[in-house]
């Protein structure tokens, strides 16, 4: 297949602007000087990646996409920054000095997977594309043949919030308690 | 449309994960590049759903759990965050040095 016939493909297009959107928000997700615009960029990187999902076929997971990861954990994102460091303009000392190994290291991490990604799959086609997995075809595989990993990740989400509370709650020292009780 | 061109994408979002996790001093942007890492993965599972046809959507599910345990994750991590920055007014992970030999 030449580059020319798979750009003809008028989805391809779509793909190629989101790509092109995903990775520039990507790059800016780990380059910026800024912590809250790391963060912003990355729900750039999340919206893509959720239109992505759309042209794949894939509706629930990318709605799923937008509602947990853009509307709750980004939120949550911003609430770690906002309580970490007080002012938000730009502050020194985000990175390391040395940057050399750690960028050569994540291009040889990236050549070897694509390598092998066109070596395995090479031009192979996706099949079903414009036929939107309905939620119902999901649905029966959450509460059919994957129910127990579905209630394991439930109990997962509950113990690790029930966690992050314990973990994160102030506890107060025994003369503050009674100053409490006192009250 | 190709399988390869999302696989490739997917490859180059993990390696941004890589180089954030490795060069970011500060805890909660590591998040973040863990975040991109977890990313890339649900990119790569739901474009080899859609290669092989199945009746079960299998990718989709896992995606899906995928997004659930990050979001557990994300939770504990910025708790466990809090608390150090609350012990050590500081969030940058070479500044825990406490158990370091």
């Amino acid at each position: 297949m030449t580059f020319e016939t798979w750009i003809s493909e008028p989805v391809n297009w779509a793909f190629s602007a989101i790509a092109l959107a995903v990775l520039f928000s990507g790059l800016r997700v780990v380059t910026a000087k800024n912590v809250v615009h790391a963060a912003l960029y990355l729900v750039a990187t999340l919206a893509g990646t959720a239109g992505l999902f759309l042209i794949l076929s894939a509706e629930f997971v990318a709605w799923v996409l937008v509602l947990v990861y853009i509307g709750a954990v980004i939120v949550l994102f911003l609430f770690g920054i906002m309580i970490t460091r007080a002012p938000t303009g730009l502050d020194e000392g985000l990175d390391v000095e040395k940057k050399l190994w750690p960028a050569l290291l994540s291009v040889a991490v990236f050549v070897a997977m694509a390598w092998a990604s066109v070596n395995a799959f090479g031009t192979q086609e996706i099949l079903d594309t414009g036929n939107p997995t309905s939620t119902e075809i999901l649905g029966e595989a959450l509460l059919g043949r994957f129910v127990i990993p579905f209630e394991i990740v439930g109990f997962i989400l509950l113990a690790a919030l029930v966690g992050g509370i314990t973990v994160a709650r102030k506890d107060l020292t025994p003369a503050e308690e009674e100053e409490e009780a006192a009250v | 449309m190709v399988v390869s061109q999302f696989l490739v994408l997917a490859a180059a979002l993990f390696a941004m994960g890589v180089y954030g996790l490795l060069i970011r001093r500060n805890i909660v942007l590591i998040l973040l590049s863990v975040e991109l890492m977890l990313n890339a993965v649900n990119i790569n599972l739901v474009a080899f759903e859609s290669m092989i046809v199945t009746t079960e959507a299998l990718g989709q599910v896992f995606a899906i759990f995928v997004i659930t345990v990050a979001a557990a994750e994300v939770g504990v991590g910025l708790a466990i965050v809090l608390m150090i920055f609350r012990n050590r007014q500081s969030a940058n992970v070479d500044e825990l040095d406490l158990m370091r030999y």
